[in-house]
């Protein structure tokens, strides 16, 4: 799935990193080759004027079967569809109004939504703001795109862009990136929060967003107009279609469970049979320092966040008096749709009914939808850049208060060989030796860390001495924040460690046993890592492959022995991994003990952070990051879904 | 009757007056069929077959591996030039400078690179006919005709699917009928079943072999002796009733004759599948035929009174010949699409009409396709669909035109430039895109006038151009000559085939646009190294949606295995119809070539149903053929 070679490079090669000579096998000449297709997009921008780059000559590929027309008339072959006109028709005879009076609120939620692309708006946008903007606080924004892939999909077939999402920049990161590349831009589902930002609302319309409602499952209506808006643009190739799968920003830059709304619209014209195919590609955005980082942990310990304002987007501009290291951007290859489907799917059922009419999907078809959000979410996973502070910050996390700063260099070379081994994709130069890489990403990340006295430390304290409630608060916010460069990790170690953690705690060597622990805790973790849906088994067998790879235990038909080396790793695997599993501990000890009866979710999350913040200041757990509002949420998610808890509509 | 009703081609060039001028050609030709000795008394008619345009021995008169009549096919002359043999259709003996050159832009196919079939039949790799000695001393006994020469049994081995043809130019069946069988009348068939039972035999019956689903192929695991019953001499047209407008006739009477001798007296069926000439009245039934003039005369559900079919468990009939009666279901359609099945359909009262007074061709060029199917959906929904209307894409329409014989005149050929420069340069439209409709009228002179201007100015709507009476002749002429061309093509390493599904009309765009870019994507998947030709046409308008046909060939050198390539490319693009919301046939009927999709295409318990009444009905399998279920 992962690389074809692919010679589509025409600009100069930067080629910021030469060859990984690390360990020599299979993943490892992916892994550079992988590298060998990055550029730097910003570095044509720095040698020429913003102006020129505004006013370059923008021919961009497109869709063969395109008839180009203008938003309005977007909106207009909406309104009028069969789709949109039945829900319309049903609606006036369900509730006795009149169609006309129905027509109008469609009209509005219409104007509501639409986007209105104008490239004028997005060559000043893209170009010049955020030219300015990207070249002024990131010293690179590097990128690898499987342009030819990526430029016949776009003429072939309409394509929906899949990135994942870590931080506002990613919404208009995809249309710099296509405006630099001479290809389509794209049109962007945002959310309708945006729309409060007064300019920018605006803006970010003229730049190709369009608007979605948080929650409209019961809203018919609205969900018809959105529906048909968005497949008449897609059946049009009127632009290829940019959403987050994640639906939100992940906080803890660990990638989020997909939701399957937005997907099964942009799958269904191909259901239909109303498109040929629709192609899909996952897209990773990787920063080596996220501009909302201290926000979210805030956030997270439930600080609220701040309703989106162009005030608050000004203030934010403080902080982009920083410099926040480089964004890599990996446009993964294109995936065919009819090639997921194939064989798999039944369409009798649309066959069955008349195209335009409203149709609940099979399961069978929503299941399909499931697995394919869940690939495309490990697909983007596998893309991810980490950079050598996210090795630093695990190991940081594990050596606290203070951690010597030879042990650290030492200790991060030992995790950047273990994370190649497991598959993940490091940016770490050759030729920069570990010292050097250590020490720039301390300086880059001196918010959360630095060195005093030849000692690593997290800055935790405040400027002075609090109360104990304050210096709670600010450690929490401090291993919050270390915490998410460290959760980047994750997924390249979740089935590993998690096979890790089982021997651990099953003390067996019994293959079966530890099966069935490792089963559990996948069990209990669905929501908080991404495992693709029901294939236990073979996650288990790529754990213990990934754990004999790097001599940690050795298999037998039915036992699963520890090497001498293997103890260091099992260990570490397992403390990285600690702080979940304790923090689910604390949250079942809540639920079991705390609560008697029937509870709100809104009261559960302040309960468990209260009760988290009692323990931690008497000193009976470390466990900060139980703290952490997603932890709880995805525990509580878990729980309902394993039976556990009952949720029940009041 | 196994016998496909509507095979890839063979339709009449012209008006039917014209068709009857050619249809009596092909009779002075043919020899008289042999007479048998067996009294057979039917109401009414002579004792004996008829004389048909289809001789017993039908290699005397047809191609043994290859579609149609001896005389009549495509080659290349000395200049090089493309050429049509013979006199039987209007082509014949025309040079047609264009097509040489289309061939080999359409195919990459070049004149130097050349296969040829094997030049007769060898006799030695024929499988021996196996028959029991009892079973011959009985049927000597019936004095019923049979032969269990080699010729005589691979000729009925087979229909014309590609496979089959190029089995015959490069191969040998593997198992073929052990003895043809040529009873002259519905007792002699009555007699055949009954010893078929006695001595438990396999019975496949043989029409016209125009199938194109395999339904002719005999089972290679079949142990048991397989009789070809080959209906061919029962070709008589007991009697015609003019009060009623019906006509009793035996099934085997090819379609050619039955328009003939109908027409002698005045009438007609106006029944008109493409391979008229060569497929029966029982093949018709057996299949669900369907007619190129539908629209007026209905398809063979719409056409037939009465059907006499002899099984093993006796004779199935109805008491009387009325327009509709409700008596349960009809057990006409246990009959019809039963592919051979059940039994041997003998006779069949069909509806006649009066000979039309006038004929008219006509054609419509619309920018693009699109256009032309929204025009003939509105044609469908007014309810004033010509006798036939036909949408061809661009591809066809260009494949159409590379068919122009050589004009004889500069004034014809300027008129044509005038022609050409008015639609393309005047009205803007784009040669590679634009599409066109052919049309015949048929009726009153008044009507058919009237008639034609309602449908033009429907046309007009959809921003039609009428593009002339000739336009719209070649169009019905290239049903009829593409069989034809497709066994040139096998002599330049071309392969190709039809294949047709009906489809709603809301559907039938991105079913058009789907299988075809299928095609071309499962040609470039499976190593074809040059651009597969695929292309389609709106063939028949119905109120609810309409039929699709396609034709899809390709040049394979370089590949190894070209029929498996090609039989795996059809699969796709017939996987794709039914994703598309398409049906498996619409006429082709399903044989044994598309049975893997009829449990998914009728459901489980529709499957079930059908094998109750096989069990009932032939609970021995005596009509052992395989097709359908």
């Amino acid at each position: 799935m992962l690389l074809h070679s692919c010679s589509c490079k025409s600009r100069d090669q930067s080629c910021f990193m030469s060859h990984s000579l690390f360990v020599c096998s299979q993943q490892k000449e992916l892994t550079s080759k992988k590298r060998d297709e990055f550029e730097d997009i910003l570095e044509e921008r720095r040698l020429s004027s913003d102006l020129r780059y505004a006013m370059k000559c923008y021919t961009p590929v497109i869709y063969k079967g395109l008839s180009p027309c203008k938003p309005n008339a977007i909106k207009t072959a909406v309104l009028q569809s069969e789709q949109v006109q039945y829900v319309i028709k049903q609606l006036a005879k369900e509730m006795g109004e009149s169609p006309d009076i129905i027509q109008e609120e469609a009209t509005e939620i219409l104007d509501e939504m639409g986007h209105s692309m104008q490239l004028g708006a997005v060559r000043f946008f893209i170009s010049f703001c955020l030219s300015e903007l990207f070249c002024k606080y990131w010293s690179n924004i590097v990128c690898s795109v499987f342009l030819f892939q990526l430029q016949h999909a776009i003429q072939e077939h309409p394509v929906v862009l899949l990135p994942s999402h870590r931080s506002y920049v990613d919404f208009l990161m995809l249309s710099y990136l296509l405006y630099t590349y001479d290809l389509a831009l794209p049109v962007i589902a945002a959310g309708i929060d945006f729309l409060g930002m007064k300019i920018v609302g605006e803006l970010l319309r003229r730049a190709g967003a369009f608007f979605m409602r948080r929650s409209f499952g019961g809203n018919r209506l609205y969900w018809a107009v959105f529906a048909e808006y968005v497949k008449t643009m897609l059946r049009n190739g009127y632009a290829p279609i940019e959403f987050f799968l994640e639906g939100t920003r992940s906080r803890t830059a660990k990638t989020l469970t997909p939701k399957f709304g937005l997907l099964s619209i942009v799958m269904e014209p191909f259901f239909k049979r109303e498109v040929f195919d629709t192609y899909l590609v996952p897209i990773s955005i990787s920063y080596e320092r996220i501009l909302e980082e201290s926000l979210y942990a805030y956030e997270l310990l439930g600080v609220p966040k701040p309703k989106e304002s162009t005030s608050g987007l000004l203030k934010a501009r403080r902080i982009l008096s920083d410099n926040f290291g480089t964004i890599h951007i990996y446009v993964g290859q294109p995936v065919s749709l009819r090639t997921l489907a194939s064989g798999r799917i039944n369409l009798c059922p649309y066959n069955l009914v008349p195209r335009h009419l409203p149709q609940k999907p099979s399961e069978d078809i929503q299941e399909f939808v499931s697995d394919v959000a869940y690939k495309m979410e490990l697909l983007q996973i596998e893309n991810m850049v980490l950079s050598p502070w996210v090795l630093v910050a695990a190991v940081l996390l594990q050596n606290l208060p203070a951690m010597d700063f030879e042990l650290l260099i030492e200790k991060t070379v030992w995790l950047k060989g273990l994370t190649q081994t497991f598959g993940g994709f490091i940016e770490w130069p050759d030729n920069l030796c570990a010292k050097k890489a250590v020490t720039s990403a301390l300086a880059l990340h001196s918010n959360i860390a630095r060195l005093v006295n030849g000692h690593v430390v997290l800055n935790d304290k405040g400027e002075e001495d609090g109360a104990i409630g304050e210096i709670v608060f600010k450690r929490a916010l401090a291993i919050l924040m270390c915490g998410n460069y460290r959760n980047q990790l994750l997924n390249v170690f979740v089935r590993p460690s998690l096979v890790a953690l089982a021997l651990q705690m099953t003390r067996s060597f019994r293959k079966e046993e530890v099966y069935s622990c490792f089963s559990i805790l996948r069990d209990v973790f669905s929501d908080e890592f991404i495992f693709f849906p029901g294939i236990s088994l073979k996650d288990f067998e790529e754990g213990c492959f990934l754990l004999t790879k790097c001599d940690a235990i050795q298999t037998t038909q039915q036992e699963i022995y520890l090497t001498d080396k293997g103890s260091v790793i099992v260990s570490f695997l397992s403390a990285m991994f600690r702080p979940f599993v304790e923090g689910y501990q604390l949250i079942f000890r809540y639920l079991s003990k705390e609560t008697r009866e029937a509870f709100t979710e809104k009261q559960f999350v302040p309960g468990v952070r209260n009760f988290v913040f009692q323990l931690l200041e008497k000193g009976n757990t470390q466990c900060y990051e139980a703290l952490s509002s997603d932890m709880q949420k995805n525990a509580l998610a878990a729980l309902v879904q394993m039976g556990a808890v009952k949720k029940k509509k009041m | 009757m196994a016998a496909e009703a509507v095979g890839s081609g063979g339709g009449s060039p012209s008006s039917a007056r014209r068709r009857l001028r050619i249809i009596s050609g092909h009779l002075r030709g043919s020899g008289r069929a042999a007479l048998s000795p067996s009294p057979c008394k039917a109401q009414g008619g002579p004792a004996g077959p008829a004389a048909g345009s289809i001789p017993k021995k039908r290699q005397e008169l047809l191609k043994w591996n290859g579609w149609g009549y001896n005389d009549s096919k495509f080659i290349f002359n000395k200049k090089g030039q493309a050429e049509f043999t013979g006199k039987r259709y209007r082509l014949g003996g025309m040079v047609l400078p264009t097509f040489k050159e289309w061939i080999e832009k359409t195919f990459g196919a070049s004149l130097e690179h050349k296969t040829t079939s094997r030049a007769s039949l060898n006799v030695n790799d024929v499988p021996p006919s196996i028959v029991n000695e009892e079973f011959l001393q009985d049927l000597r006994a019936t004095n019923i005709s049979y032969s269990q020469d080699a010729e005589d049994r691979v000729f009925r081995a087979h229909g014309h699917c590609l496979h089959e043809i190029f089995v015959l130019r490069e191969g040998m069946f593997k198992r073929i009928p052990d003895i043809v069988v040529w009873p002259v009348c519905h007792e002699d068939v009555v007699k055949i079943v009954e010893l078929a039972c006695k001595h438990n035999l396999c019975i496949i019956p043989f029409g016209g072999g125009t199938s194109v689903s395999s339904a002719l192929e005999c089972p290679e695991e079949e142990k048991r002796t397989i009789i070809s019953l080959d209906t061919s001499q029962m070709n008589r047209i007991l009697w015609i009733d003019e009060k009623n407008l019906t006509a009793c006739v035996e099934a085997g009477i090819v379609g050619q004759d039955l328009e003939k001798q109908l027409g002698e007296s005045g009438f007609c069926t106006g029944h008109e599948p493409d391979s008229m000439e060569f497929s029966s009245l029982g093949g018709w039934v057996a299949t669900r035929a369907s007619g190129m003039k539908k629209n007026i005369y209905g398809n063979i559900e719409d056409l037939v009174i009465h059907i006499k079919m002899v099984t093993p468990r006796g004779i199935v009939e109805k008491n009387c010949q009325v327009p509709r009666m409700s008596t349960g279901p009809d057990i006409h359609h246990f009959i019809m699409g039963s592919e051979g099945t059940l039994g041997v359909v003998t006779e069949v009262t069909i509806k006649i009409r009066p000979l039309p007074e006038y004929q008219k061709y006509g054609s419509v060029v619309f920018p693009n396709f699109e256009r032309g199917v929204a025009c003939l959906r509105e044609v469908a929904k007014q309810r004033c669909a010509p006798a036939s209307i036909r949408l061809v894409d661009n591809a066809q329409f260009q494949f159409g035109h590379a068919l122009k014989p050589q004009v004889a005149s500069i004034f014809t050929s300027f008129l044509d430039g005038l022609k050409k420069f008015y639609i393309t340069k005047f009205k803007g439209f784009d040669p590679n895109i634009l599409c066109v409709a052919t049309l015949l009228f048929e009726g009153d002179r008044e009507k058919v006038l009237q008639h034609e201007k309602q449908v033009y100015d429907i046309a007009t709507k959809f921003g039609g151009l009428a593009a002339g009476e000739d336009n719209g002749q070649r169009g019905y002429m290239l049903t009829f000559v593409i069989a034809y061309i497709r066994d040139l093509g096998l002599d330049y390493y071309v392969i190709g085939e039809s294949f047709e599904t009906s489809v709603p009309w809301d559907r039938v765009l991105d079913l058009c646009r789907n299988v075809k870019e299928r095609i071309v994507r499962e040609c470039k998947e499976k190593g074809v190294q040059f651009a597969p030709f695929s292309t389609c046409r709106v063939t028949q308008t119905y109120d609810a949606g309409a039929c699709v046909y396609f034709y899809f060939a390709f040049n394979y050198r370089g590949i190894s295995d070209p029929i498996h390539v090609y039989e795996e490319i059809e699969r796709a693009a017939r996987e794709e119809i039914l994703a598309n919301g398409g049906s498996l046939s619409h006429h082709h009927g399903v044989g044994k070539l598309r049975k893997r999709w009829m449990k998914e295409s009728i459901s489980d318990v529709g499957l079930g149903m059908l094998r109750s009444v096989k069990e009932y009905v032939d609970p021995n399998n005596i009509f052992g053929n395989k097709n359908l279920l």
